[in-house]
């Protein structure tokens, strides 16, 4: 079983944080996973995209070019990746920054405000944690309890009193999907 | 639970040198493998070792060459463009019989050109980029943790021979992350100054010379017949290769480091077409396990090359199988990583349905 997932939108919006974390849950369940970022030119100015595999079998291919899900935070991302999403894959993303619908009918697409729900939790910056939350409510590569737990290796020190809230974004993104 | 790290490949690959015992780091910066001197500038005060960011490749080289005629464990690491200036360097170190590693993430080229992932300095890692009639022990590790296991060998060989190792990757590598271990298996304490390291007399009878000028010609032929015997040595005992879904194959596809790896999706793909397709991957390319790839001769119909380069590797492919099966070719350049499903409709293109 392999499950991957690209994520994008603009550096500074938390979008490799989300992979990494992903990535990071996988592993401590013991799976295979692969990090991979965009890099160099191609990270400054535009948007910032990472693509992340969880697999049971060792992982061959890193790169995605068709990949089951994409998770965008904004509309030149959302352009760029709701094309490549493979036939009956998920998109999720962020209606409160991307004003267009999808145009394809062959997917299952998310529109989920996640900026406005960060926002009604206190801050813009749990935004990264309510897509998570939407893409886990909707596809379990890995557990809810993992990403937990990995939320408490990233969040240390002074950043540990963020937990919570992060874990409360994570399940309002979890509920916005199992309410529809 | 394991003791698994998620890790950035350039970081973990320059870990992977430190547990090896590597205290001696000097190099220039250039993406894609930045972390690697970043994690080495943070990393090697804490072990008691020293980093320099030389004034350029060419004085990184060098300052290589002297930390290791003083026999301590030193590397450096550069990607395309910085390996070539290095270049007089290596064949200054292999001519001087010392030892060292070098990491080499390649890029897209020739000339500047981007820093995509790109297989094509095979000819100059595997076949020389220097003058002189020299050989470097050439690793090209697939995936992060068997990049830190072959770093670690990297050390072990290069001391073992007293040869340049070069460890070769692209930017996939470095600046994936993956779970990694960290298996230590160099008791680095154990590591003792070699009998020929110029580190002074202490009260031997003679002083240790390093040099790459020999200007008798017979006595450097003699120099020569002796770095060709070790070589041959190496060809004998250090050629690797990982053989995957072989047993009952009729195609291979030949491929390594990050090529090989999105080939082996490509297996999985045609098995599950009933195309009994399987893969050979090169883990050291040179020496090039050529026994090992010969042995499929009579029992393979063909093989697909498959590369980020234009036919480099398929030269040794070439030269290892030459007219004893139909020997295809398909590689992209500049960048550019072809996905599993473009590399099998390049096999069906050469090879049918592969029945």
């Amino acid at each position: 079983m392999e499950h991957n997932v690209v994520i994008a939108g603009f550096g500074g919006q938390g979008v490799m944080l989300l992979g990494e974390l992903l990535a990071h849950a996988g592993m401590d369940e013991g799976k295979e996973v692969t990090w991979l970022p965009s890099y160099g030119p191609e990270q400054r100015g535009g948007t910032a995209n990472c693509a992340v595999v969880v697999a049971d079998e060792p992982i061959a291919s890193p790169i995605l070019t068709d990949p089951q899900a994409a998770i965008v935070f904004n509309r030149q991302s959302f352009d760029k990746f709701e094309p490549v999403v493979e036939k009956g894959g998920l998109l999720v993303l962020d209606s409160t920054l991307i004003d267009r619908k999808s145009s394809r009918a062959d997917l299952d697409v998310v529109y989920i405000p996640a900026t406005d729900i960060a926002m009604e939790l206190g801050n813009s910056k749990f935004t990264n944690m309510v897509l998570l939350g939407a893409y886990l409510g909707k596809v379990k590569p890995i557990s809810m309890a993992s990403v937990h737990g990995s939320l408490a290796v990233f969040l240390t020190g002074k950043k540990a009193a963020l937990i919570e809230v992060n874990k409360k974004a994570l399940q309002a993104g979890v509920d916005f999907v199992n309410k529809k | 639970m394991s003791n698994k790290v998620l890790m950035k490949g350039a970081e973990a690959l320059a870990e992977g040198a430190i547990q090896a015992g590597c205290r001696y780091y000097f190099g220039y910066p250039i993406t894609p493998q930045n972390e690697t001197p970043e994690y080495m500038s943070r990393r090697l005060p804490e072990v008691g070792g020293r980093f320099v960011q030389a004034e350029s490749e060419v004085a990184s080289i060098n300052m290589v060459y002297g930390a290791a005629c003083a026999g301590v464990r030193v590397m450096t690491s550069s990607s395309s463009p910085g390996i070539s200036l290095m270049q007089e360097g290596i064949s200054y170190i292999s001519g001087s019989d010392v030892p060292c590693v070098i990491m080499n993430a390649m890029r897209g080229g020739p000339g500047l050109g981007n820093i995509a992932p790109a297989q094509a300095d095979y000819f100059q890692a595997v076949k020389g980029g220097g003058n002189g009639d020299y050989k470097r022990i050439v690793l090209a590790p697939s995936s992060i943790q068997e990049g830190v296991d072959l770093f670690i060998d990297a050390f072990e060989l290069a001391d073992k021979y007293r040869m340049v190792v070069m460890v070769i990757v692209d930017g996939l590598i470095g600046q994936m992350m993956e779970p990694v271990e960290f298996k230590t298996r160099v008791d680095v304490s154990t590591l003792k100054t070699p009998e020929w390291a110029t580190v002074g007399r202490h009260g031997r009878d003679h002083a240790n010379i390093i040099t790459s000028l020999t200007l008798d010609a017979p006595g450097l032929e003699q120099w020569n017949l002796k770095l060709q015997a070790k070589y041959a040595q190496v060809e004998l005992a250090e050629s690797r290769i990982e053989e995957y879904q072989m047993d009952d194959a009729d195609y291979a596809i030949i491929a390594y480091g990050t090529m090989a790896r999105i080939a082996k999706t490509t297996v999985r793909i045609a098995r599950a077409q009933g195309i009994k397709l399987g893969l050979l991957r090169p883990i050291t390319v040179w020496p090039f396990p050529a026994k090992q790839i010969q042995a499929y001769i009579g029992k393979l119909k063909g093989t697909l090359t498959v590369e980020l380069a234009y036919r480099q590797l398929f030269e040794d492919v070439q030269l290892t199988l030459c007219d004893k099966m139909p020997l295809g070719w398909y590689g992209r350049g500049g960048g550019i990583v072809p996905g599993p499903q473009e590399i099998l409709t390049a096999f069906e293109e050469q090879f049918g349905k592969g029945r």
